[in-house]
């Protein structure tokens, strides 16, 4: 059977790696290319690379970066920031990424998507949904990087990402972004169940449980995170073992 | 010196690659090469008659569609040429995902098309039976050797490999399976006939397993 996937997700910022919370209060945690090593140690199944302030300069720094993990690391590579056009993609996957993900782009010009899939499959095309859930309990589409809000229904927005072709959807919500609280259960329980392609849940993972709960009690595919692995003495290799040992199908 | 310079000018472009990656256009070869340079294989990436012929054995990769990737096989005059070097001469060959659905007679994506008929056999969508199989089917899976052969001695217990399909190869002859996955419906995960070794699994993004099997290709004797 399909092994439920662990994702350590690498925030990239002017070359470094940085965590944050709730996307903001960014911290630095170190050298990515070192730190994609050490999760290609570990095991980990995928590794994600997301530039949180794409710029062209960043762009070269990122491709950089993409080009020195895919010399070692023999594993799925995704790359996300700033990408608004199929040549974006074309560049990255020209370097060694094997998908892209897509997020600002999405909602400004969703036509990159359709365009994206039937270009290079839609296999390679990833569309990352961030969100924020407002007090009367409805839910926000957020792009460029959680600055900006957009009057668009996160679910309407999935739906039509998936009829354009997208392969995988990356689900972050913002408030749990972070925080190391657990992810955002209901919601993600909700999606993973009605769209047909994979879902990869991000955005909250503190404990060893978190990952658990969500792999065990919705159909996501994948869990990604980045704090418990920067915060805490957690790894991909505890983490396939703690969920191997709690019945979860995953490589171990 | 310039003689010196001239020689080993020379002594470049004559040079033998063991392996040739062949470059049609369809996904990410480069990979195969990163994975091939981190076991210490000299390799190219080429659509080249002349290098493809002077290497010791060939390595089609890909990811994308079948009929696309057939017409640019045609396109750049590789039907030809891969026909003539595994084929006629049987060098070892590798074929990789989209690489391993070509080798069938007919391809069924997105309409029919006519494929390398190396393999007898066809190339249908993934129909997983139940609910809850997403498609493409991504990630990692394991893999049950029909036959054990030496292209997949020396994997892990857990014989894991990762994948990104929707469709799958169907052998005529059960002779030419080997390995097989499973999605909710048994699939065709490898296939072996002669000097023709095919993966529908990416060895060059499947760690520790992925890179014993290129391994294992290059050290292949047919």
């Amino acid at each position: 059977m399909l092994k439920k996937r662990i994702i350590p997700a690498l925030l990239l910022k002017d070359g470094r790696m940085v965590k944050g919370k709730n996307f903001s209060q960014f911290r630095d945690v170190g050298n990515p290319v070192t730190a994609a090593r050490v999760y290609n140690a570990q095991k980990a199944d995928e590794l994600v690379f997301l530039d949180i302030c794409p710029t062209r300069e960043s762009r070269q720094v990122v491709c950089h970066i993409i080009e020195e993990a895919a010399c070692e690391c023999f594993m799925p590579l995704t790359v996300g920031g700033g990408i608004s056009s199929c040549e974006d993609i074309k560049d990255f996957l020209d370097i060694g990424a094997d998908k892209v993900a897509i997020n600002s782009a999405a909602v400004r010009n969703p036509e990159l998507i359709r365009e994206g899939a039937e270009m290079f499959g839609d296999q390679c095309i990833v569309v990352s949904v961030d969100y924020k859930t407002r007090s009367d309990g409805t839910r926000r589409v957020y792009i460029d990087s959680g600055k900006t809000e957009v009057d668009l229904d996160p679910w309407e927005h999935i739906q039509r990402c998936t009829a354009l072709g997208a392969g995988e959807i990356m689900l972050t919500s913002i408030d749990h972004e972070g925080m190391m609280q657990g992810y955002d259960m209901d919601f993600i329980a909700m999606v993973s169940g009605m769209i047909d392609v994979p879902l990869i849940a991000n955005g909250g993972a503190g404990r060893l449980e978190d990952f658990k709960q969500v792999l065990a009690e919705t159909r996501a595919s994948a869990v990604a995170a980045s704090s418990i692995f920067h915060f805490t003495d957690q790894s991909p290799i505890k983490t396939r073992f703690f969920l191997s040992n709690n019945g979860v199908n995953v490589r171990v | 010196m310039p003689g010196l310079a001239a020689a080993l000018n020379e002594g470049w472009h004559n040079s033998k690659y063991m392996i040739a990656i062949i470059d049609y256009g369809m996904g990410n070869k480069h990979s195969v090469y990163n994975a091939l340079k981190y076991i210490a294989v000299d390799s190219i990436i080429t659509r080249d008659a002349g290098e493809i012929s002077r290497a010791e054995r060939i390595i089609l990769p890909g990811v994308g569609a079948f009929g696309a990737a057939m017409e640019n096989l045609r396109q750049f005059g590789l039907e030809d040429i891969l026909h003539e070097e595994v084929i006629v001469k049987g060098k070892p060959f590798l074929g990789i995902c989209l690489g391993m659905q070509l080798l069938a007679e007919t391809g069924t994506e997105k309409g029919l098309f006519k494929g390398l008929g190396w393999i007898a056999g066809d190339v249908v969508k993934l129909q997983p039976a139940g609910t809850g199989f997403k498609l493409p089917h991504v990630g990692w899976n394991d893999i049950e050797l029909v036959r054990d052969v030496g292209l997949f001695k020396g994997l892990k217990k857990e014989k894991a490999f990762y994948y990104v399909h929707s469709y799958a190869m169907r052998p005529a002859d059960e002779n030419d399976l080997v390995a097989t996955g499973n999605y909710g419906v048994d699939f065709t995960a490898a296939v072996l006939k002669n000097n023709i070794f095919a993966t529908q699994f990416h060895p060059e993004k499947s760690q520790k397993n992925g890179l014993t099997v290129l391994e294992n290709f290059v050290d292949w004797r047919v």
